[in-house]
């Protein structure tokens, strides 16, 4: 149970960050197009907050690894792309007075809206692949296991939002069902942890 | 519908045998762009530039080369149909370059009009200098940009046209930030108190009708233009459409400079119409709800 809980995060997780990414370039097109640097500028962020996310998550594994802090890093994750909808026109048009070169204009828009949060779920593997394993002859098996669902999830994530949920849905309603689906997910996977651990009496 | 997606399909099927080359086609100059492959061949006494996406080539300026003042499109020709409700455009916006063949016949019609271009490709501009004839000049300036980013500046700049003309899509691929609420609400905002928009769209897919329903939201009552299946010109004015008494007048009055572009009032006239043919219930397209190029495509 345990495991499954560790690789649906990592999946969910991969989905998660591609369906921002994917919507962030409709975010950003009202204020600064569809030309071919806005997607430059929106995934060097995304490629440089996931980036730093691996570093510190590998770093963060090392004190007192449990599936409890993985979930919370999903829910902390959730909880930095609710400003997007609260405060996303407000940051762009105010970016958009400030800058008047698309480029940086498009990149400093993605990096206050969507670096922190893609940073968090970028923590999610490394931190992962720390819980999985114990014995290092099946380090890379666990590692190839948690790439796996990672960046399944990932291609999930891409074709479920291009595809069809932006056919259906607005795109903040978008945003409110990943994460809610995030929160859903990190507090189910905090109270199994914690339901595992309770009833253990000391022997 | 139904009926119509299969029209659909028979035509793109006789458009593909028509791009082959059976007849004598020249290529000119191809050139890759960040957003496109175009190309320029002649046939028929005919230039053209077009887009190629997929082996297929969507066409997207084309100059008659007995006549270069001809408009060869039917829908450039309803374009036109702007003069109608603005006959003595001051200041002019066009959304999306291609050849060049609008803003060069106005510059003809009206030497003292501003014309500014937006034009998200610099290639694009380049083969319409090259192959086109289209000349900037300090009258008619392009304007290397996406066409929200420009609207959007302009409209905060203070900016105003009294005609502008959208013309940024081709039939295989839509800008879906140009076919919004929003940004329908910052072309308004660019538009003097009595300011005409034209834009060319689309008229035969599901999007006719979100589309239809979108400028509707914005615009109020518009003058439609559809041609068979293939084109649809909207026009709209800000402070209400003329009649179609006035509409006849205004034509009389322009005919000898539209006949210079090969057609004339006989023809544009009847095209006319505030009819509204679409579904009032379609969902209107917004910055949260755009999915142009899916509800385009025959499914």
């Amino acid at each position: 149970m345990r495991r499954f809980f560790i690789f649906l995060i990592a999946g969910w997780s991969g989905f998660f960050v591609m369906a921002i990414e994917l919507l962030s370039g409709r975010i950003l097109a009202p204020n600064f197009g569809n030309s071919i640097y806005v997607w430059g500028g929106v995934i060097t962020v995304f490629m440089l907050a996931l980036a730093l996310g691996y570093l510190s998550g590998g770093q963060f594994s090392r004190y007192d690894p449990t599936l409890r802090r993985l979930a919370l890093l999903l829910v902390f994750g959730a909880i930095t792309t609710i400003p997007v909808m609260l405060f996303g026109d407000w940051i762009l048009e105010w970016i958009f007075d400030l800058i008047q070169d698309p480029r940086y204009g498009s990149l400093l828009s993605a990096t206050a809206l969507f670096f922190i949060p893609t940073a968090i779920a970028g923590m999610v593997s490394p931190y992962a692949v720390r819980l999985l394993v114990s014995d290092s002859q099946l380090s890379g098996h666990f590692a190839g296991l948690l790439y796996f669902s990672s960046t399944f999830g990932s291609a999930a994530g891409t074709i479920a939002t291009s595809f069809y949920l932006v056919l259906y849905f607005e795109i903040n309603q978008i945003l409110t069902g990943l994460i809610g689906i995030s929160l859903i997910l990190g507090l189910l996977a905090i109270f199994t942890e914690t339901s595992t651990h309770a009833p253990r009496p000391p022997a | 519908m139904r009926h119509g997606h299969r029209l659909k399909t028979l035509l793109a099927l006789f458009a593909s045998l028509v791009t082959t080359p059976s007849t004598a086609m020249t290529i000119i100059h191809t050139e890759k762009s960040l957003y496109r492959n175009i190309l320029v061949y002649e046939e028929d006494e005919q230039r053209c530039m077009s887009f190629t996406r997929n082996q297929q080539t969507a066409r997207q300026t084309c100059l008659s080369l007995d006549d270069p003042n001809q408009f060869v499109f039917v829908y450039t020709r309803m374009m036109m149909g702007a003069l109608y409700l603005n006959p003595q455009p001051r200041n002019i916006l066009i959304v999306g370059l291609g050849g060049g063949v609008l803003p060069m016949a106005l510059t003809k019609m009206f030497p003292d009009a501003r014309i500014d271009i937006a034009e998200i490709d610099p290639a694009v501009v380049k083969v319409a200098q090259r192959f086109f004839g289209f000349n900037p000049s300090p009258q008619v300036q392009v304007i290397e940009e996406d066409g929200r980013v420009f609207v959007k500046r302009a409209g905060k700049s203070g900016q105003r046209y009294d005609l502008i003309m959208l013309d940024a899509f081709d039939h295989e691929y839509i800008p879906e930030h140009l076919l919004t609420r929003e940004f329908l609400l910052e072309v308004k905002t660019l538009l003097t108190a009595d300011g005409v928009l034209a834009a060319n769209t689309f008229s035969s897919s599901r999007l006719y009708h979100h589309e239809s329903a979108t400028y509707q939201a914005v615009f109020g009552q518009f003058y439609n233009l559809r041609v068979k299946l293939r084109n649809r010109i909207i026009l709209a004015k800000m402070d209400g459409l003329p009649s179609l008494d006035t509409i006849k007048q205004r034509a009389d009055a322009l005919e000898d400079k539209l006949k210079l572009l090969g057609f004339g009032g006989d023809w544009l006239v009847p095209l006319f119409s505030t009819e509204r043919d679409w579904d009032s219930n379609a969902r209107i397209l917004t910055d949260q709800y755009s999915p142009s190029n899916l509800l385009n495509s025959a499914f």
